[in-house]
């Protein structure tokens, strides 16, 4: 077995895409989660559709049009080429960009059933108390919304941690900048070296189950508030 | 000078619809009153400001009109729910202070110690939400509202979930509420065992409208208003003052307008006042006082006021004892008695009602 042959660079690299994307995701899931849970709108059902698309479809998909967007003759990748010299496509930021639309619905899904849970009668009960919105959500949203927030924040890491797809279209296979471990064990596997694919699976596997199990044990500790 | 609480709103949803003007007393605890669907809720929340409709104005200050809304985290009013909303995050203490710490400092008129005391929540500081009856729930909802030192408190259906025995203890609360904080109160419900335990004024709406407003017992005692209130309601309410209890015959003499009532021996101090309700249906009439001797206690001398339509055997009618009285005979008595606006009748009561108490007793 030649463990020392095993680079730690893809494990940190992916823990890294891992989190700046959920930190991403909770920042921009939280308003549209609240606007789907509260809107009105006829927009809010393509709003819905949308955000579940990359449930559905093939990473690949989803990877060839990001590739093409980020490309340097891309919508996004065109401006930030000749804003910066070089565009997004193989790229750490890319990738972080790739894997926050191929997040998203694990992040929001949960956030917006979370806010219809709570219902909108906090909100008010806070404002009729004389707290703004901005108060109300700080000071009651957010309290009540632990569980939401640990599930949302889980599922975004852990889907990210394994996604291929759409890393392998948008960043290929950089080592330090967009290699990360499914690739590695993908390209392990290519060359037949299977104890390092084993070593790689059996942690991610293992890693995260660990997530998991702890999210869950966390959940059930945490009070349930029905309103 | 009394002051007045103004008000129009309309509002408009498919399949219902509430278009009313209101002038009320900016006092005392208005009910209003009515069937489910008829916009009792809806009402009370254009009033907080939760639904954009309308002009509002109270003792001269204009909440909303079309220039100006005053946003409901702005608006001085407290909110008391069905359901306490209590924050479940929070412990008893930190709810009663949210609304406080969010009052600017210069408009604080209650404080926690006043208002710990007067709803006796001294025991409960601590606790969590969880760990609260049904009642105290409510009784620290009630609480946190006043902490926000509103100048009119809203209560949408306050103990409708509570049983009883809860009601009978947050019912006193709220009183003293109005008096000793002197704070208006609008108070939706549609039990009217509340509201003739509460009531000072009350506006009775249907789908959407203002039926009728106005002082408890002219409003109970208006034939027109049978539908609104129901059959089982029908009838008068009359405020009546302690005159003297016989303890012999486990009487208490009460003075209804210079003339008396005989009610079962009250716990209540002499001078003090008593609500009761007189059911239309436990009135007879006589055109002559009785010359025999009689087993009714209560016989008033009143005048015929108004006779109502009722196409069925039964009629209405509406009498003048100084305050409106509602008896229910039937058609053919007000055939044998052929009964005239203006004249004067012996209205014989078989039963009085103590509002303070949620039981019938009857006296023969």
């Amino acid at each position: 077995m030649d463990i020392s042959s095993l680079d730690s660079g893809p494990i940190w690299l992916t823990l890294q895409l891992a989190s700046v994307t959920v930190m991403i995701l909770l920042a921009i899931g939280t308003p549209m989660a609240w606007w789907l849970a509260h809107t009105r709108s006829k927009m809010r059902v393509g709003m819905e559709a949308v955000v579940a698309l990359p449930l559905v479809l093939p990473p690949t998909v989803l990877g060839f049009y990001l590739l093409i967007l980020l490309g340097p003759n891309g919508w996004i990748g065109g401006p930030v080429k000749a804003l910066t010299g070089a565009p997004l496509s193989f790229t750490f930021t890319g990738l972080v960009f790739a894997s926050t639309l191929y997040s998203l619905p694990f992040v929001v899904q949960p956030l917006q059933s979370n806010f219809e849970s709570i219902g909108s009668t906090p909100m008010e009960t806070a404002e009729s108390l004389g707290a703004s919105r901005w108060d109300a959500f700080f000071s009651v949203i957010l309290p009540l919304s632990r569980r939401g927030y640990l599930t949302a924040t889980v599922l975004g890491f852990a889907h990210t941690l394994g996604e291929f797809g759409v890393v392998l279209m948008v960043g290929g296979n950089i080592p330090e900048k967009t290699k990360v471990i499914s690739i590695e064990i993908y390209d392990r596997v290519e060359v037949l070296e299977y104890t390092q694919a084993h070593i790689l699976s059996a942690g991610l596997l293992l890693f995260s189950f660990i997530i998991l199990l702890t999210v869950y044990s966390i959940n059930k500790k945490l009070p349930v508030h029905v309103s | 000078m009394t002051e007045f609480l103004n008000a129009t709103f309309k509002v408009d949803y498919p399949g219902f619809a509430l278009d009313v003007d209101l002038k009320l007393p900016a006092s005392g605890i208005t009910v209003v009153f009515g069937p489910s669907g008829s916009g009792k809720t809806t009402l009370l929340r254009c009033l907080a400001g939760l639904e954009k409709s309308g002009t509002m104005e109270i003792a001269g200050e204009v909440w909303q009109n079309e220039n100006t809304f005053i946003p409901v985290n702005q608006r001085a009013i407290g909110m008391v729910f069905q359901e306490s909303r209590l924050f479940p995050h929070l412990n008893v203490r930190n709810n009663l202070l949210y609304g406080y710490k969010r009052t600017p400092v210069d408009s604080r008129r209650l404080h926690l110690e006043a208002v710990m005391h007067v709803l006796a929540l001294e025991n409960l500081m601590e606790r969590g939400i969880e760990n609260l009856s049904g009642g105290e729930k409510q009784r620290v909802a009630l609480g946190r509202a006043l902490l926000t030192s509103p100048k009119l408190l809203l209560m949408d259906e306050p103990l409708a979930a509570l049983d009883a025995q809860r009601k009978t203890e947050i019912i006193p609360f709220i009183r003293k509420i109005e008096k000793e904080l002197s704070i208006p109160i609008i108070y939706v419900t549609h039990s009217m065992s509340e509201v003739l335990q509460l009531v000072d004024t009350m506006v009775i709406l249907k789908e959407g409208k203002v039926v009728k407003w106005g002082p408890v017992g002219k409003v109970f005692a208006d034939i027109q208003l049978r539908d609104a209130i129901g059959d089982q309601h029908s009838g008068a309410v009359l405020d009546t003052t302690v005159l003297e209890h016989d303890t012999e015959f486990g009487i208490t003499r009460l003075d209804f307008m210079g003339q008396e009532l005989s009610v079962p021996l009250q716990k209540i101090p002499v001078g003090q006042g008593l609500r009761v309700h007189i059911h239309s249906k436990d009135v007879s009439l006589a055109t002559q006082p009785p010359d025999g001797l009689t087993s009714v206690l209560n016989i008033l001398k009143t005048k015929v006021k108004a006779i109502g339509e009722n196409a069925g055997y039964s009629v209405d009618i509406e009498l003048d004892a100084g305050r409106p009285l509602l008896a229910t005979i039937t058609r053919k008595s007000l055939s044998n008695l052929s009964l005239q606006p203006g004249q004067p009748i012996y209205a014989f009561i078989k039963a009085i009602r103590m509002v303070h108490e949620n039981e019938n007793i009857l006296i023969d």
